[in-house]
């Protein structure tokens, strides 16, 4: 309860002090605020907090009941495409009274709230204690009503949707090529990753030098690794005609999926490394001594027992590697890190803003899928990886 | 069946198995016995080439076993050790039938086998067929992984002190399971342990090591009655060797022809004594009732003659 009694304290104050949308009369000025109070009637907001108090009531008394929390998360899945609504209203409005020019963005209010009812609609289902795989799919199901309303067409007036209308064209190449760059970041770092692991954890004199190497590539700025790639690719791409052929160039995707890719290669290796490790070694014993071959014991034994592991080192690296892509704008990698930059060397916010929401979807929806496909093995299962 | 032929081995320049010569029967159970660093273990794991030997050879029936592919040789010979190393993440039948799969066995062959097995092993199978490791107790386990090891009718079983682990109660019923199922099958057995009792119970044959050589081998009562010197003396316990002998010594072998006043003496109010009963728990009887003979029957309950505590500590049984 008190992560839903902190939320609601912290919306109170984000609904009374911060602006719900900014009005400017065009694009590059940032304009005036309006606030949740100014958008409501006394009425509305006198009943907007009572519906929220009796929610609260209502959850705290039947914290160990599913219908009073379920009933918690419905409204509160339901309260982000209600902001969304009074935002686009508000927008319509302004076109209206004032001239199409006028340009209403949404605020820093209607951020915090947002983020704060979905926290607290989070809680409300993790309450639930539902299985994993049922709990994914109530979170997706939470997600419906923001989705219905994005689709309506409802907020057409807002910045934030005029921009993507401007770059609607570019907007599904950014997201296909972000993709692409942590695809061809990740899936080598996996196919390098997991058997250098491998290889680790069975001569354990190599982590003497090849560890410390990848702990500090780790610590190197991205910028600076893109930079130290873009003079050896460039020099190579015009020595071999073939490299450059494939497209491999100073700048540009080359010198960006090879900076992810080391980048990666930490989280996958050492929770490889552990996932191997916590193995029995007895199990691996009885494995050979029964004559079951290297690749056998590779096959049916230390990867479907590490598999738990493996994949928690997987969801970390392509999560980091969804962030980090968003960088490689910067040497021409392209992504929906050119459409943040695009708004950062601008000075448009709301084209920032929709460089990052992506973004911030893209590794969620990773971290999710990621937590779901774990349980589909049986090692995941057990209670106890050690046992036996 | 397999032949030590002056092998030796040593890690890191420091001898574990120097010179070993030795000639394992078909059929027999044979212990390997010694304290720990003796070098037992060692000699176990050459045979399957878990660990590799530095010079001298090893024959199974008469071929150098570094003929054989390592894979096959390992399939051929059953393995189970202390801490079992059951797969986790498969069931028990599953772990069972590990080595008949890489065998290519079919799976109506395979059913049947694991069936067999954990009927041996007095499991039943419609209810453990599919249990998951971590929901058997110590000593289930051990019996499934001993079940694993015979799973394809290895010609030998290697057993690396395969009840160490395990309390006293479940110890000693693994060790008769294990004894019946060798009188049963006739399977050539290696055991390694460092538990006396547990080796004059089971061996029908003792190799005490010390230090990678043999000291002696021979039968239990054999090491019991002519230890070759002070080493084994000591190490089979100096002072209750003699009780040691009398567990060795059923009843039979001090039998004395049935005379009526017998029948007098019958004592209903405990277990009468069978000619399969050993002489240390005859003794134990007589303690008990405070008497110094007790009548002798036999497994239909006739009488078959009495036994005398005074004969129990004449000479002449050594």
């Amino acid at each position: 309860m008190p992560v839903l009694a902190l939320c609601l304290a912290l919306a109170c104050a984000a609904a009374w002090a911060l602006p719900l949308v900014r009005v400017a009369p065009n694009r590059l000025l940032s304009g005036e605020g309006v606030g949740l109070t100014d958008l409501l009637t006394g009425p509305q907001c006198a009943l907007a907090l009572g519906l929220g108090v009796a929610l609260l009531l209502l959850a705290a008394a039947g914290r160990r009941h599913r219908a009073p929390q379920g009933l918690l998360a419905a409204a509160l899945a339901c309260a982000l495409p209600l902001l969304w609504w009074l935002a686009a209203r508000h927008a319509d409005s302004v076109v209206l009274t004032e001239s199409p020019r006028f340009r209403t963005a949404l605020g820093a209010g209607f951020w915090s709230l947002l983020a704060l009812a979905w926290l607290a609609c989070l809680d409300a289902i993790d309450r639930l204690r539902l299985a994993p795989r049922h709990q994914l799919l109530v979170t997706a199901l939470a997600t419906v009503p923001m989705v219905l309303i994005l689709l309506s067409g409802m907020g057409n007036e807002l910045s934030i949707l005029k921009e993507f209308m401007n770059r609607r064209d570019v907007f599904g190449i950014a997201v296909l090529r972000h993709l692409q760059i942590v695809a061809l970041a990740c899936v080598p770092a996996v196919l390098l990753g997991w058997p250098l692991a491998w290889a680790l954890v069975r001569w354990t004199a190599l982590q003497r030098w090849s560890l410390p190497v990848l702990n500090i590539i780790q610590t190197i700025p991205s910028i600076a690794l893109f930079g130290l790639f873009m003079a050896p690719l460039g020099w190579a791409a015009t020595h071999w005609p073939w490299l450059q052929s494939a497209g491999v160039r100073g700048v540009g995707l080359a010198p960006a999926v090879l900076a992810l890719l080391l980048y990666a290669l930490l989280p996958i290796t050492r929770s490889a490394m552990a996932g191997l490790q916590s193995v029995p070694v007895a199990v691996t014993t009885a494995a050979r001594a029964m004559g079951m071959g290297p690749w056998h014991i590779v096959w049916q034994v230390e990867l479907p027992l590490a598999w738990p592991v493996l994949m928690a080192g997987l969801r970390t690296a392509v999560v980091q590697t969804i962030g980090l892509a968003a960088v490689t704008a910067l040497v021409g990698a392209g992504g929906l890190g050119s459409i943040m930059f695009d708004g950062l060397f601008s000075a448009a916010n709301e084209l920032v803003i929709l460089g990052v929401v992506p973004i911030v979807l893209l590794a969620v929806l990773a971290d999710a899928g990621f937590k779901a496909l774990t349980p589909l093995t049986p090692a995941s299962r057990l209670p106890n990886p050690r046992a036996a | 069946m397999i032949t030590f032929d002056n092998t030796s081995k040593a890690y890191a320049g420091v001898p574990a198995i120097s010179g070993l010569n030795l000639n394992i029967a078909r059929g027999e159970l044979l212990v390997l016995l010694g304290p720990s660093g003796s070098g037992k273990s060692t000699a176990l794991k050459m045979m399957n080439r878990m660990v590799d030997h530095d010079s001298g050879r090893i024959l199974l029936d008469g071929q150098e076993i570094y003929s054989f592919n390592v894979q096959d040789l390992r399939r051929r010979m059953g393995y189970a050790i202390q801490s079992v190393g059951l797969f986790p993440h498969w069931s028990v039948a599953r772990n069972i039938a590990t080595v008949p799969r890489l065998l290519g066995w079919n799976t109506e062959r395979i059913n049947q086998r694991i069936d067999e097995l954990l009927t041996l092993f007095a499991m039943e199978p419609a209810q453990y067929r599919q249990r998951m490791p971590h929901q058997l107790s110590g000593g289930q386990l051990q019996r499934v992984g001993v079940a694993r090891a015979l799973a394809a009718d290895p010609d030998v079983l290697l057993m690396d002190e395969p009840f160490g682990a395990l309390d006293p109660v479940t110890r000693a019923s693994l060790q008769l399971e294990l004894q019946r199922i060798h009188r049963a099958s006739g399977k050539t057995i290696v055991l390694v342990t460092h538990d006396i009792d547990e080796a004059l119970l089971l061996a029908t044959r003792i190799v005490l090591l010390d230090q990678g050589r043999i000291v002696q081998v021979g039968t239990p009562l054999e090491l019991l009655q002519n230890p070759a010197n002070d080493f084994v003396a000591d190490f089979l316990g100096r002072a209750d060797r003699g009780l040691k002998l009398l567990s060795l010594r059923t009843v039979a072998d001090y039998l004395r022809p049935a005379v009526p006043s017998d029948i007098e003496s019958t004592d209903t109010t405990h277990n009468p004594l069978q000619l399969d009963t050993t002489v240390r728990e005859a003794i134990s009887h007589m303690a008990a009732l405070g008497v110094t003979s007790l009548p002798v029957y036999d497994a239909q309950g006739q009488l078959q003659g009495s036994l005398h505590a005074a004969d129990l500590l004449a000479p002449g049984h050594g």
